[in-house]
């Protein structure tokens, strides 16, 4: 029975590491998630620690990345608010792909229900993202939480739909067919046969809405209407950084490219899962 | 044809109710008196009071949202709080700077995409290939305000080659006025490029690999011709489809933008209206775009008839 496959191909490691550029990823984004979770014993000051003579310090001696406008040190700031902008993102992509999931197989397992949920998934996309979620945040209020939950709101339509069309496949399958004649309870079939069989386009879509909600986060911040300023997160540095650009450019370098870095390594890795999960779509990409 | 396009027009109006339930549920969510919150700290209690009856607060809420949709259906999306001004006419008058940013961005997107996409399909797997795959990917992941940040110091502040930021004083000429624009549509299009690259190369590679492609080449026909007469016009809907849905976007999307460069378009005006808590302003603005997105989407679908005769609704 289909629904008694791995989950994960015997080769599926080798056939994801077989592309350099993803294995790489891979390896710098660990570095990334390793290094901020070891905040707390790699970051060389308290984030929040001023000193107002350091003042826009440029990188090297004590401060390496330098120091910003309260004299507090970069890197360690960079540190800690990798933690938060890591954790938005992968909060986002698992609480957006739960809503998402839980929508798009009732939209295709139940008939009755898929002309409402189709129609409300296609009204979710038609509004932009961040103006979205500024909405949403704005009505919220500005914090960690609520931001992951209006991101998640924004990006479930995008796992929704994918589930939606995966679950009119398999529903029509002789085994779900089977299951059913069998007397098999129906959220029994829908975890037990639709689910596990979907789990490919779900995980390759919730790695790239990873990074999708690591930029949407920063660019919420940087407008100033995501988490509280006063949380360091890789948006709010930049927003900070901003009024010294002309003296301090590195303010808003650094936690520009940490941004960079993680969401292009999210987005090979997804491309990677997607070629080495369906080979098929590789061809061309 | 006529019934089809009879059904995805009602498909549309759907929608775009589903858009409206969706703006009015969300401004109700705000925790609180919402004219308490619009007013701000400085409000009297009467202000509240005299506020919840003008925006209909204090009827029950099946009747509020009713006649929210109906005020919707005739084009009256509520006033603005700040600038007690309809919502619609605010909105307009910050129109002209997001809609021509939308059409340079994608211009620019055009110019630079299309034809590495096609020269990238082309020459599969050679390091002109690889490079623009990577340099695409580069561009998707770098936060767009960064982007024009660095490109604001660079090249308008050091360099003085383009305007920093704003839109021109009140008097500036509509050419004055467009080429404040100039930069932050560079930022946008090399942005949005990303996604248009890798579709034209993807469909492009699609196309190349069909039979009438071979056939057209053992004839003896030009690369030229075989790239542009035939792979290029069988390509051209999915590309089309990914110009629409980029210039959706960008017209709805350049919000972050908007607010590095100081242009006062849509996508600053909502941020203000957060900032100052201008619930209708947030609240029209979502409907707008949302809806413009789906027409831009319906456009875009009936392009495919003018381009590719086979399409038949």
């Amino acid at each position: 029975m289909a629904s008694a496959a791995p989950l994960i191909e015997p080769r599926f490691i080798d056939l994801l590491l077989s592309r350099r550029a993803v294995a790489v990823a891979l390896v710098v984004l660990l570095i990334v998630l390793a290094v901020c979770l070891l905040a707390n014993l790699l970051a060389p000051e308290d984030p929040m620690k001023m000193s107002v003579r350091q003042r826009l310090t440029a990188p090297g001696g004590d401060f390496w990345l330098g120091a910003d406008a309260f004299g507090r040190d970069v890197l360690s700031r960079l540190l800690y608010a990798g933690r938060v902008s890591l954790g938005i993102g992968g909060g986002v992509a698992l609480l957006s792909s739960l809503i998402g999931i839980l929508i798009g197989l009732c939209a295709g397992f139940f008939r009755h229900l898929d002309g409402l949920f189709s129609r409300l998934i296609d009204a979710m996309m038609a509004f932009p993202d961040i103006l979205l979620a500024i909405a949403l945040v704005s009505i919220l209020g500005g914090s960690i939480v609520n931001v992951m939950i209006a991101l998640s709101i924004v990006y479930a339509p995008r796992i929704a739909r994918i589930v939606r069309a995966s679950t009119l496949v398999i529903r029509e399958l002789p085994y779900v067919e089977a299951a059913h004649a069998l007397g098999s309870n129906t959220f029994v079939i829908m975890y037990d046969h639709v689910l596990r069989n979907i789990l490919s386009p779900i995980i390759v879509q919730s790695t790239f809405i990873f990074a999708y909600a690591m930029l949407a986060e920063a660019g919420l911040s940087f407008l100033g209407v995501g988490v509280d300023p006063a949380t360091p997160t890789w948006g709010t540095m930049i927003n900070e950084g901003r009024q010294y650009i002309d003296q301090a450019a590195f303010l808003i370098l650094f936690p520009g490219l940490a941004i960079s870095i993680s969401v292009l390594s999210l987005q090979l890795i997804g491309d990677g899962l997607r070629d080495a999960m369906d080979p098929r779509l590789a061809k061309n990409l | 044809m006529t019934s089809y396009l009879l059904r995805r027009i009602f498909g549309l109006l759907v929608v775009v109710l589903i858009v409206l339930t969706i703006a009015f549920i969300i401004v109700r969510l705000a925790p609180g008196d919402p004219a308490a919150l619009m007013l701000g700290p400085e409000a009297t209690p009467e202000d509240a009071v005299a506020l919840r009856a003008q925006l209909g607060l204090d009827r029950p809420i099946f009747l509020q949202y009713l006649t929210f949709a109906a005020n919707a259906a005739r084009g009256d999306l509520g006033d603005s709080i700040f600038f007690n001004q309809p919502v619609l006419h605010v909105l307009a008058a910050r129109a002209e700077p997001t809609i021509f940013l939308a059409l340079f961005s994608l211009l620019i997107a055009l110019v630079i995409a299309t034809p590495i996409g096609i020269y990238a399909a082309y020459r599969r797997g050679s390091w002109l290939d690889q490079i623009s795959i990577s340099t695409a990917m580069l561009a998707a992941s770098v936060p767009s305000f960064w982007t024009g940040l660095m490109f604001q110091r660079y090249f308008a502040t050091e360099l003085g080659w383009f305007h920093a930021a704003g839109y021109g004083g009140p008097d500036a000429t509509f050419i004055e006025r467009m080429s404040y624009l100039i930069l932050p549509s560079i930022v946008l299009g090399i942005v949005n490029s990303a996604l248009i690259l890798r579709f034209t190369r993807t469909s492009m590679l699609d196309i190349l690999g069909e039979d009438y492609i071979r056939t057209a080449r053992s004839k003896g026909m030009s690369e030229r011709r075989v790239i542009l007469r035939h792979a290029l016009k069988n390509a051209a809907i999915p590309i089309i489809t990914v110009i629409g849905l980029t210039f959706a976007l960008l017209v709805s999307g350049a919000v972050v933008t908007e607010r590095v460069f100081n242009i006062p378009g849509m996508g600053n005006l909502v941020v203000s209206a957060v900032l100052r808590r201008d619930y209708p302003v947030i609240q029209g603005t979502l409907i707008v775009v949302a809806t413009l997105y789906v027409v831009i989407n319906l456009l875009t679908d009936l392009c495919y008839l003018l381009i590719d005769k086979r399409v038949r609704y």
